[in-house]
C-alpha cells in the first residue's frame, strides 16, 4: 500500500540523449493517492504502457523519480518494489495447478509453508477459484486465467500497487462486465492502489475514480470521469472521451462571443486575454448542441445523416466543411437539409493551440 | 450441402499413387520377398518361411546375435548422445544472445556443423583423432594419455560419441532456441515481479514451453542416432572388433559383404519395423501433449 510520486518521469527507448520530442514519455510530474484506482487511458503508443512498466520496474527511466510513500525506489528493481502486475494476455505457469500457481511468489520469497495455503485458500476464495485449486491452470478459460494472473499479485501481503495493462483484451464481453465489477469489488475491500492501463473508454471511466489520458507521451489531464466529460482540458481529451466525440471547430473569440464561419455563438465566460498567433478553437460536446429548425440567428449546418442510437439521437451535419454532430431533441422530426444549431453556452469551451483556456467571469 | 461426384479426380492422384508403388511399395515388397528366401548366389533362391525371423531374435544363432549385440549397441549410443545433446542443446540455447547482430553469428555458427555432409564429418574426426597426425590425437598422447581409437573400444566410443554430440547438438539448440524465443516478453516480466529465481524460471517457464521442440529434438536425434551408419564406418569401420558395429553397419555387412540377400531382407524389415514402431509412439505421445492444451489459445 502506498502513495506513488512521478516527479519529473520521462523515458525514451533511445537513451537520455534523444530529441525530446522522441521521448516516449515526455517528463511528467504527479500523485497517485493510496488506495486509489487509477486508469491510464489514451490511443495505441500514447505512452500508456511505457509508464506502467516504469512503474513496475520492467523499465527504468531516462530521467526523474518515482517515489512510493515517499521513498525512491527509482533504482530498485522489480522484485524489490512490491507491485503487481497483470499483463494483456494471461500469464500462467503451465506446469503448476491453480493452487500452486497462486503459491509461487510466495515460494520464491521464503514464506513458511503454512502460512502460503492460508493465503492461496483467503485469495482464492476471494477471487472464486476455490473450485480450481487442484486443476492444471492450462486447462481453464482466458477469464479465470487472469483471475490467476491478479490473485498472483494479491497473494503477497505487502504488496504496493497493482497494475494492469489491458487486462480484459482477451475476455469474452459478457465476462468482461463481471470481472471488472469484480476488480472494484476488491478495490473496495482490500484498499489496495490500481493502475489500469487500457485504451478503451468504457473500461476507464467504470474502474476508476481518475482518469490519467495520455497523448503523444504526454499526459493531457487526469481528473474524475466527471470532469473528464465536462470540460476537457485538451481538444484530444474531448475528441477521444465521448460517443460521438466532442466536436471542435475552428473559430474567432472575442470577449463573450465565438464566430464560427462567421456567425456568432454566446459564450457564457470572457475570453480577453487568447494568445496572439494560437490556433482558437471552440468545443463543445454534441449532448449540448441541439438541433433545430432553421431559423435566423441560429448557426445554420447541413445534415447528412442521424445516427439513432436508441435513447437518444444525433444528427451528423457539417458546417462549411466542418463536421459536426448534435443532439436532436426528443419528438423533433427533421425535414429538409438544413438546420439550425442551438448551443448551450455553458458547455461551449474555448481552446488555444489545443488546450483549454480558462475564461474570466 | 451437395456433394458433386466427380470420378475424374482419380486420375490426378493417380501419378502420386504410380510414384509411390515404383519408389515405395515395389522395393519394400522386394525385401519381404527376399526375406522369406536364401541364395546361394547365381540367382537361385530357395523358400526359407520365417526362418531367417526366427534366427533374428534368437541370440544363440550366429545371425540373432550379431543382431542383438548391434542391436544394444545402437540402443545405449542412442541413449548416451541424447543424455549428452539434449542436455547441452538447451543451455546452449539458454546462453544465446536474444537479439542483435550477435543472434546472426551464434545462427551461423551453430548451423555450420549441420552443413557438412556425414561422411566428410567422418573423415574430419578421423583425421583429427589419429595419433601420429591428428591434432586430437597427438595432443592427448604427448599428454601422456594413451588414446588410440583404432585398437581401445573405450576410445572408440569416445571418439564416435564426441563426434555425434559435435556434428548434432546445434540441431537441438536450434530448436530450443526457436522454443525459447516464442515466449511472450510478458512471462518473463510476470516472473520477475513474481520474485522468481533464475532456475525457477527455468523450470516454470523455459521448459514447459519447449516441451513440445524438445520431443521434436529428441525425435529427430533418437532416430538419426539409431540409422547411423557413415560417420562410425568412416571412422572406426565398425572396430575394434565389433565394438563400434551398429546395426546399419551389421546390415551392410550382411547384405553386401556376405551377400547374405535373405538374412538381411530379414534383419532390414525388423529393423525398419522399430523405427516404425518409435515413431508411432512418438507421434502418440505429442498429439496428446497437444490435446491438453485447450482449443482457444489467444494470441500469443
Amino acid at each position: 500500500m502506498a502513495r506513488i510520486d512521478l516527479v519529473d518521469l520521462a523515458h525514451s527507448y533511445g537513451g537520455n540523449d534523444a530529441a525530446p520530442e522522441s521521448f516516449a514519455l515526455k517528463p511528467v510530474t504527479m500523485t497517485w493517492r493510496q488506495g486509489g484506482a487509477y486508469a491510464l487511458l489514451g490511443p495505441s503508443g500514447c505512452g500508456k504502457t511505457t509508464l506502467l512498466n516504469l512503474i513496475s520496474g520492467i523499465v527504468t527511466p531516462s530521467r526523474g523519480q518515482i517515489l512510493f510513500d515517499g521513498a525512491d525506489i527509482t533504482p530498485l528493481s522489480t522484485q524489490k518494489r512490491n507491485i503487481a502486475q497483470v499483463f494483456q494476455f494471461p500469464v500462467i505457469y503451465d506446469t503448476m495447478t491453480v493452487g500452486q500457481n497462486l503459491a509461487f511468489p510466495l515460494k520464491n520469497r521464503g514464506v513458511p509453508k503454512a502460512e502460503i495455503d492460508a493465503r492461496v485458500k483467503q485469495i482464492a476464495n476471494l477471487l472464486d477459484l476455490t473450485p480450481h485449486l487442484d486443476r492444471k491452470a492450462t486447462r481453464l478459460t482466458a477469464d479465470a486465467k487472469q483471475k490467476i494472473s491478479l490473485g498472483r499479485g494479491l497473494v503477497r501481503s505487502d504488496v504496493a500497487a497493482i497494475l494492469f495493462d489491458e487486462p480484459l483484451t482477451v475476455i469474452d464481453p459478457e465476462l468482461k462486465w463481471q470481472l471488472r465489477s469484480k476488480l472494484k469489488a476488491l478495490h473496495r475491500d482490500l484498499d489496495l492502489t490500481m493502475i489500469y492501463v487500457t485504451h478503451d473508454q468504457t473500461e476507464a471511466l467504470t474502474f476508476a475514480d481518475t482518469v490519467v489520458v495520455m497523448h503523444d507521451g504526454r499526459v493531457v489531464q487526469s481528473g474524475t470521469p466527471a470532469e473528464l466529460f465536462d470540460k476537457p482540458a485538451h481538444t484530444f481529451v474531448g475528441y477521444f472521451i465521448g460517443s460521438p466525440g466532442m466536436n471542435i471547430v475552428p473559430a474567432e473569440v472575442t470577449g463573450r462571443e465565438a464566430r464560427i464561419s462567421g456567425h456568432p455563438i454566446a459564450l457564457n465566460r470572457s475570453y480577453d486575454s487568447l494568445p496572439p498567433g494560437a490556433k482558437i478553437e471552440v468545443g463543445v460536446r454534441p449532448e449540448f448542441v441541439d438541433v433545430a429548425a432553421p431559423a435566423p440567428g441560429l448557426l445554420s449546418a447541413n445534415i447528412e445523416r442521424i445516427d439513432d442510437l436508441g435513447r437518444v439521437r444525433f444528427a451528423r451535419v457539417r458546417i462549411g466543411d466542418a463536421k459536426f454532430a448534435a443532439r436532436v431533441p426528443p419528438g423533433f422530426s427533421v425535414s429538409g437539409e438544413t438546420a439550425g444549431l442551438v448551443f448551450n453556452p455553458s458547455h461551449v469551451h474555448v481552446y488555444a493551440d489545443s488546450r483549454l483556456v480558462e475564461g474570466t467571469a | 450441402m451437395d456433394k458433386t461426384i466427380n470420378q475424374k479426380a482419380w486420375f490426378l492422384v493417380l501419378p502420386v499413387f504410380l510414384v509411390v508403388a515404383f519408389s515405395a511399395i515395389l522395393p519394400l515388397m522386394t525385401v519381404v520377398n527376399y526375406s522369406m528366401q536364401d541364395t546361394f548366389g547365381n540367382n537361385q533362391f530357395f523358400w526359407n518361411g520365417v526362418g531367417w525371423f526366427k534366427e533374428l531374435l534368437d541370440p544363440s544363432t550366429d545371425l540373432g546375435g550379431r543382431f542383438l549385440a548391434s542391436l544394444g549397441r545402437n540402443l545405449l549410443f542412442s541413449a548416451i548422445i541424447l543424455a549428452i545433446e539434449v542436455p547441452l542443446g538447451i543451455v546452449v540455447a539458454l546462453s544465446m544472445p536474444r537479439d542483435g547482430w550477435s543472434v546472426a553469428a551464434c545462427l551461423v555458427i551453430l548451423a555450420l556443423p549441420l552443413l557438412i555432409p556425414w561422411n566428410v564429418v567422418g573423415t574430419i574426426w578421423q583425421i583429427f583423432g589419429r595419433p601420429d597426425i591428428g591434432l586430437l590425437g597427438y595432443t592427448l598422447n604427448s599428454l601422456g594419455i594413451n588414446y588410440n581409437y583404432v585398437s581401445n573400444e573405450f576410445d572408440a566410443w569416445a571418439t564416435v560419441i564426441v563426434m555425434d554430440v559435435w556434428h548434432w547438438t546445434s540441431l537441438v539448440a536450434l530448436l530450443c532456441y526457436a522454443g525459447l524465443k516464442s515466449i511472450p516478453d510478458a512471462y518473463y516480466q510476470a516472473a520477475q515481479i513474481d520474485g522468481a529465481s533464475r532456475w525457477a524460471v527455468f523450470t516454470a517457464i523455459q521448459l514447459p514451453k519447449m516441451n513440445r521442440v524438445l520431443l521434436i529434438a529428441v525425435l529427430l536425434r533418437f532416430m538419426d542416432s539409431f540409422m547411423i551408419y557413415t560417420e562410425p564406418f568412416v571412422v572406426t569401420g565398425g572396430g575394434p572388433g565389433n565394438s563400434t558395429t551398429f546395426v546399419s553397419i551389421e546390415l551392410v555387412k550382411i547384405a553386401l559383404g556376405q551377400f547374405d540377400l535373405g538374412k538381411a531382407a530379414a534383419l532390414s524389415l525388423v529393423y525398419n519395423l522399430i523405427i516404425l514402431i518409435v515413431c508411432w509412439v512418438f507421434y502418440t505421445v505429442m498429439t496428446n501433449a497437444g490435446a491438453e492444451r485447450p482449443v482457444k489459445q489467444g494470441a500469443e
